[in-house]
């Protein structure tokens, strides 16, 4: 099918020549604060020459460069937008140069990572701008030939001529920026793509395997002070009293600065900085709340109990369907709070000058770092500049601004340009972490085994709406209670990769193969059973696709053999999360009586497959994201602090903890539905799910290898 | 403070810090060699990791004062453009994702291969376990690895 749409005028609002020739879609500024780095090499230029920011120029000596404007932190992004680009332009990919743009929001939307919502939102304007220069690009050609475009067609960076004359891109590129840019332009036929769906390698690999710098905390500039904060190290606490006298003696160090509940040790090294740091003495006194987990423990089951709470979906009579049930199921699950430990910890660089200020770091939500900078210190939004590095990992904590808006105080207070560093102990326990969560299922089944009642209660600490109401198998289920109750705390949350559902996907999916056994079903079976009653006589509203989730769900149970393998335990998850579907299968073996691990499939619905290699990952570390977390990471606190300080006592997966991981596409060619989240909720869920098959016994919170019922097992190790 | 020469890449480079500051400082602050990354200090987590003659070290906590006349390696200096087998491996099998450890994930990768050119999969876990990749690469890098074994067959 071809589709026609119209021209986005936001986002080729000017065409103009670029500096040396060729052509531009999109806006044309000129980048100010680009002169004397020493190290860092970002998307700046040398000073004096003009930066151009859109997503595409073309220049005569045939360069295609496409602007990547969002964040990426291991998503992909940063290969992916680019190739949509491509793809609609019919470039030669050999000859495309990706830059990362900077922060800038009159010619970018949404310049964010988050929401695995980048391609969903960008992908028809992607594909737009590339149709849009081709147009131009025939339309060049034509007239240079003195032909009817008709008779051109573009293919693989050239434009040809049905005699067989060619123009390379570059060639027409000057001439087609006088070409009017088009109101209409026609895409692709979805059959005709040649780029989109190949494995394409990741832009930045070759910088990133011989060390290039390329992260925040990579930034170094001539006479830059370096910094690092000692922050109170519970939460509920502030500063009392500060004596700094020992640290300012120390070598090497220029100032102690407090602001805030922030002692700023600077200096001009990180190891310096570091040192001195631990010689300040400083005293807190309590502020607010001081919680340990215990605390937390105790409130979650209060909280369960309690007699209100926010109604959050109500469908039916769930009283009256518990009443007359045959068999209530009634389960608790938990989970503790994470971190979200990226291996590059947080940092950022600021200088804060009497004409701007200048940003550069690591950011999920550029904007964000920059509109609070600018609230903090009364400057024009205008006036701050924020140039994106690539992020060392996010994970969803830098969607925060806080370590930004550290480093822009800091240098308003100092007068200087200051890179703030924060340790792998300050990542841990200055964070915003994913919130602990206890969840309360029960589900009424009549004498034949049908699931005629379902509630859930989410309690939280600081997790805002713990549940996901709309999610499977609400709509399914004539009688349904979903409710929450959040507490709040002086810990502070954030969104954790797959907010929520990272969770209480894994909740959700043990309790209903639980349900599935008392019914006396085949998991799959009874899920699919779910779905086509809710197809059939939809309870409430329906928010999620039913046929792309009984798509995955088919496909997974295929590929893994579902039922048909003697000596291996298999367990189920099918979950939808943000707009895309992934189901799992995960295989258990028992090695001398002990549940071994062996593989997890997975079927992903994520429509259209941009880049088959970099989407083939993104499952595949989700996976090994969710299975970390779910089996070994916690963060516990004891009178208001953090009891995990580094990774010797923080366990993230490793090496030799990985099962084997087989990864299938649903080909259903619809537009992308994003993919940086979707995979990891489903998998604590088929672990576990699989360790019951194979042992009989459920584990009902996280991480499992810390639970009473997993005691000596080491599920990940190979045997 | 103390003047320290120290081998590098191949090349002898003078810095003048405290006789504590851990190799990673030196790499990262005084000679601008930022290939070499901080994740942890502790030695937890093998983003720093460096080669000290040959072997593989957390450079995160060999203080400067102790690298005496040993030769570090760092991954600018495994190769000038990458063209290391390791580094290689890591193109074609697409390693990266965020990309912050694998420095010292292909780091590790080298020295292993340096010195057992086939390894078993027991050998290279071992090898492996001390590096951690937040974002799950694991199965690439084991992949990437076998790949360079064979190169260098």
């Amino acid at each position: 099918m071809e589709t026609i749409t119209k021209t986005n005028r936001r986002d080729f609002l000017k065409l103009g020549l670029t500096a040396t020739g060729g052509l531009v879609l999109g806006f044309h500024w000129s980048n100010t604060s680009a002169s004397g780095l020493e190290v860092f090499n970002g998307a700046s230029v040398p000073a004096g020459e003009i930066n151009f920011n859109s997503f595409l120029s073309i220049s005569p000596d045939d360069v295609i460069t496409i602007f990547s404007p969002n964040p990426e932190l291991g998503q992909n992004i940063k290969t992916s937008f680019p190739m949509i680009v491509a793809e609609e332009l019919d470039a030669d990919w050999k000859k495309v140069k990706v830059v990362q743009a900077a922060l800038d929001t009159k010619r970018f939307e949404r310049q964010l990572t988050g929401g695995s919502g980048a391609i969903p939102h960008s992908w028809e304007r992607l594909r737009k701008a590339g149709a849009t220069a081709r147009h131009m690009l025939i339309e060049a050609a034509a007239k240079r030939w003195n032909t009817s475009s008709g008779s051109l067609t573009a293919s693989n960076g050239y434009v040809i001529h049905s005699d067989g004359r060619k123009l390379t891109y570059g060639e027409l590129a000057t001439e087609a920026s006088a070409i009017p840019v088009p109101t209409e332009v026609k895409l692709k036929d979805k059959k005709d793509f040649k780029l989109i769906g190949q494995a394409i390698h990741n832009v930045d690999n070759l910088e990133m395997i011989t060390g290039k710098p390329l992260y925040g905390l990579d930034f170094y500039r001539e006479g830059m002070l370096h910094a690092m904060i000692q922050r109170p190290a519970s939460f509920g606490m502030k500063i009392k009293s500060v004596d700094a006298a020992a640290a300012k003696a120390m070598p090497g160090i220029v100032d102690v600065v407090t602001f805030k509940n922030n002692v700023a040790v600077v200096g001009k090294s990180t190891w310096e900085v570091n040192k001195a740091r631990k010689v300040l003495k400083v005293e807190y006194e309590k502020e607010g709340n001081i919680e340990s987990t215990s605390d937390h423990d105790r409130l979650f089951k209060e909280l369960l109990d309690k007699p209100e709470a926010t109604v959050r979906r109500k469908d039916g009579d769930v009283e009256a369907a518990f009443k007359s049930a045959a068999t209530v199921i009634k389960r608790e699950y938990q989970c503790p709070f994470l971190s979200h430990a990226p291996m590059e910890p947080m940092n950022f660089f600021a200088h804060v000058r009497a004409d701007g200020v200048e940003l550069v770091g690591p950011s999920q939500t550029p904007d964000r770092a920059r509109m609070a900078t600018a609230t903090l210190l009364g400057v024009a939004p205008e006036k701050i500049t924020l140039e994106l590095t690539r992020l060392g990992g996010g994970f969803g904590r830098r969607l925060q601004a806080d370590y930004a808006l550290e480093a822009a105080e800091l240098s308003s207070i100092i007068k200087a340009p200051v890179k703030v560093t924060w340790t792998r102990e300050d990542d841990m326990m200055g964070g915003s972490y994913r919130p602990a969560v206890r969840y309360r299922f029960e589900a009424a089944l009549d004498a034949k085994g049908n699931l005629i009642g379902y509630k859930l209660r989410g309690v939280g600490i600081n997790a805002g709406n713990s549940t996901r109401e709309d999610n499977f198998p609400s709509g399914a289920v004539e009688n349904l209670l979903i409710d929450s109750i959040d507490h709040q705390s002086p810990i502070t949350t954030g969104a954790w990769r797959a907010p929520i559902t990272n969770f209480l996907a894994f909740a959700e999916q043990a309790f209903l193969d639980e349900v599935a056994v008392a019914a006396k079903k085949d998991p799959v079976q009874f899920r699919l059973d779910l779905l086509d009653k809710a197809k059939q006589s939809p309870a409430g509203a329906i928010k999620y696709d039913i046929d792309r989730m009984k798509g995955v769900i088919n496909l997974a149970a295929e590929k893994s053999g579902w039922g048909k393998k003697k000596n291996l335990a298999q367990g189920f998850s099918v979950y939808f999360s943000h707009r895309s579907y992934v189901a799992q299968v995960a295989e258990v073996e028992m090695v001398k009586s002990k549940p071994v691990l062996k593989k997890i499939y997975a079927a992903a619905d994520c429509g259209i497959v941009v880049n088959m290699s970099g989407a083939k990952q993104q499952v595949m570390g989700g996976i090994v994201d969710g299975l970390g977390h779910a089996l070994y990471s916690q963060v516990t606190f004891k009178d208001g602090a953090v009891e995990q300080r580094n990774f010797n006592n923080y366990r993230l997966i490793r090496f030799n903890e990985v099962p084997d991981v087989e990864v299938h596409f649903v080909d259903n060619g619809i537009d992308p539905t994003g993919l940086g989240e979707p995979a990891l909720p489903p998998t604590g869920g088929a672990v576990a799910n699989a360790i019951f098959k194979a042992t009989g016994k459920r584990v009902y919170n996280q991480p499992f290898t810390l639970q009473e019922e997993m005691k000596g097992v080491k599920l990940g190790e190979k045997m | 403070m103390a003047a320290y020469s120290i081998n590098v890449n191949g090349e002898s480079r003078n810095v003048d810090v405290a006789s504590d500051t851990p190799l990673l400082w030196v790499l990262r602050d005084s000679l601008g060699l930022v290939g070499t990354k901080y994740g942890c200090g502790i030695a937890q987590c093998g983003a720093c990791t460096v080669h000290v003659n040959g072997t593989a070290v957390r450079s995160c906590s060999l203080p400067v004062s102790a690298v005496g006349s040993s030769k570090i390696t760092t991954i600018e200096g495994l190769s000038k453009d990458g063209s290391h087998p390791v580094q290689q491996a890591w193109m074609e099998v697409d390693v990266p994702q965020c990309g912050y450890c694998q420095a010292g994930q292909i780091m590790s990768a080298a020295a292993l291969l340096s010195k057992t050119p086939s390894p078993n999969d027991q050998q290279i876990e071992t090898a492996m376990n001390g590096n951690i990749c937040r974002c799950g690469t694991y199965h690439r890098v084991k992949e990437a690895i076998v790949l360079a074994s064979n190169k260098l067959k």
